[in-house]
């Protein structure tokens, strides 16, 4: 129940984040969702692509800085108070959230959001039990 | 004016022999009171009584900082440690600083050379001296504080920074002559423009500058500026400190060095031989008079040349021209002595960070800047900006808590760093010097 997200360092520099996107899209990875978290200096761009495995080696072979970190989808419903009810339950579990972000599935109509925790094992369990849907990999890599 | 008229005119022909003399007791006393001198006497197969002549100095061996370093703290003086009165230290090439000492005499001769360094750039009884050279382990503070209490000038021991109070007490008190690092002139003088402070109503005329190099561009915006005469000064702690070179108002052209304290000698950096007078070369110096810790042929690492023509003052000395450069890698940030290998020992501590590596220095509104460059390492990523932004930050706090220069740490991309063929670049100067 755990994905495969490849984080890449980028200094602030135009034209970095186009290098990165287009190198994948030559390569014919597909992005499925992304977030930038950024200083004056230098960015982070988290991406969740369709093959990470290759889009992992293709940076890499492109001397990009890029690593790969686990991270875990949930389905947030589309209803007020749908994200808070995630986050109590991983509060209640004294679960720490080190980064999220959003994206919209086009086929179904709710929200997913990709969480990044500081134990993820825990994270897994907890949300489990809870009764939240956990959305698998194979499931997001292919939408 | 001169401070020592016997010994700053002294004929030069006398002053050889007086060389001589001091050379010959100085060979005799470390050879017999410093292990360290009596191996790289016989190391390189001569006696004291070797020494017949001021030509037979090329037959003695060199002294690095690493040989300082290698008998850290004390292993190079030449007296017993009580008669030790002062110990002062600067930066080595990593953690570990460079240590020099003074006897009572030694003291007495600094605040003689500093005493001629004064009376040189026109400073006097009746002036009050500004002294905003830092106080502390580095010899700047101290050295200029002793010099001017000789030359019987008020001494206002402000130290370096805080310059809004710099500033008051030079309006208060009517400072006529300060001394600093040329940079800080030019940082104070723009505090002064913004603070309102009218030049004119200043009762400064002459500033003594040193401790980092400049051009006589920067002596010209410095004079136009402050409306002062700005005078270079030279010196390294491990020779006695500031006072080893000074200029004269006269002509300002070359600094004066105290031959009957000091032979310098210029020298090709790589292979040693000793150069003509007039030609580029590293300096060096062999500190005759000495007590604490007399050094023979000391590598300062200096690039400059010696000019021999006779000076309006009348000053019978040689004189150095300005530092045009280093035979080593050190740079001199805001005064400090830099060397990247200290940046380096601080990087390769932290297992995220790669040793690629390059230090940038400019000069921005009159002051240097510095910047760190480092390498992201292979393997290792941490995708969280506040752990980035913490390492960037631990990194910085550890440089100036080790070397003593505030930078800004940046932390880039792998193999964004240019690499070389054989010696890295690790130092990116832009300041125009």
């Amino acid at each position: 129940m755990k994905l495969q997200q490849i984080s890449v360092f980028i200094e602030n520099q135009s034209g970095r984040l186009y290098d990165v996107t287009n190198l994948l899209g030559q390569n014919g990875i597909n992005i499925r969702a992304l977030s930038l978290a950024d200083t004056s200096d230098f960015g982070i761009l988290r991406l969740i692509v369709n093959n990470p495995e290759n889009a992992y080696k293709i940076l890499k072979d492109n001397e990009f800085t890029v690593g790969r970190t686990e991270v875990v989808a949930v389905e947030v419903k589309d209803e007020p108070g749908g994200l808070a009810e995630i986050l109590g339950a991983l509060s209640k579990n004294e679960i720490n959230v080190e980064y999220m972000y959003a994206f919209v599935e086009p086929s179904g109509g709710n929200a997913i959001m990709i969480f990044r925790f500081d134990e993820t094992d825990k994270a897994v369990e907890k949300l489990t039990a809870a009764g939240f849907t956990l959305v698998p990999g194979n499931r997001i890599y292919g939408i | 004016m001169i401070w020592n008229q016997q010994y700053e005119t002294m004929p030069r022909d006398e002053l050889r022999k007086l060389q001589l003399l001091r050379l010959k007791q100085l060979c005799e006393n470390v050879y017999h009171r410093v292990p360290f001198y009596r191996n790289a006497f016989d190391k390189a197969g001569v006696k004291p009584e070797d020494i017949k002549s001021l030509d037979d100095l090329q037959r003695l061996p060199f002294t690095y900082k690493q040989d300082m370093r290698d008998n850290y703290p004390f292993g190079m003086f030449a007296v017993p440690q009580e008669q030790v009165v002062r110990i002062h230290a600067s930066s080595g090439t990593t953690g570990k600083p460079t240590v020099v000492g003074y006897t009572a005499r030694d003291v007495d001769t600094w605040a003689e050379l500093m005493a001629r360094t004064m009376s040189a750039a026109g400073v006097g009884r009746g002036d009050i001296l500004q002294n905003a050279y830092g106080y502390g382990l580095f010899t700047g503070g101290l050295g200029a504080h002793y010099g001017g209490e000789k030359i019987g000038a008020s001494v206002i021991p402000i130290s370096g920074g805080n310059s809004k109070k710099q500033l008051m007490l030079l309006k208060d008190f009517g400072s006529t002559a300060i001394s600093c690092t040329p940079s800080y002139a030019l940082s104070l003088y723009e505090t002064a423009v913004e603070e309102g402070i009218n030049i004119d109503e200043l009762k400064l005329r002459v500033g003594i500058f040193g401790a980092e190099p400049w051009t006589d561009a920067m002596r010209q915006e410095i004079e136009a500026k402050w409306k002062i005469d700005a005078l270079d000064i030279y010196g390294l702690s491990e020779i006695i400190g500031p006072g080893v070179g000074y200029e004269c108002v006269e002509e300002k052209r070359g600094m004066h060095i105290s031959e009957d304290h000091f032979i310098v000698e210029t020298i090709d950096p790589k292979t040693g031989e000793v150069l003509p007078a007039g030609e580029e070369g590293e300096l060096v110096f062999t500190t005759i008079t000495k007590e604490a810790i007399p050094l023979i042929r000391y590598r300062t690492r200096d690039i400059t040349s010696l000019i021999t023509d006779p000076c309006k003052c009348g000053r019978s000395s040689v004189r150095m021209r300005k530092v045009t450069g280093r035979s080593d890698d050190m740079l001199i940030i805001r005064g400090v002595n830099v060397f990247p290998s200290q940046v380096e020992a601080i990087i390769v501590t932290k297992k995220e960070l790669s040793p690629h590596y390059l230090l940038i220095v400019d000069r921005v509104d009159n002051m240097d800047t510095l910047e760190v460059q480092i390498e992201l390492a292979e393997g290792v990523f941490m995708d969280t900006i506040s752990k980035l932004q913490e390492l960037a930050k631990t990194v910085e706090k550890e440089i100036k808590d080790m070397i003593g220069v505030t930078c800004k740490v940046r932390i880039v991309e792998h193999k964004t760093i240019a690499r070389s063929e054989g010696k890295a670049m690790r130092v990116l100067d832009k300041r125009k010097l």
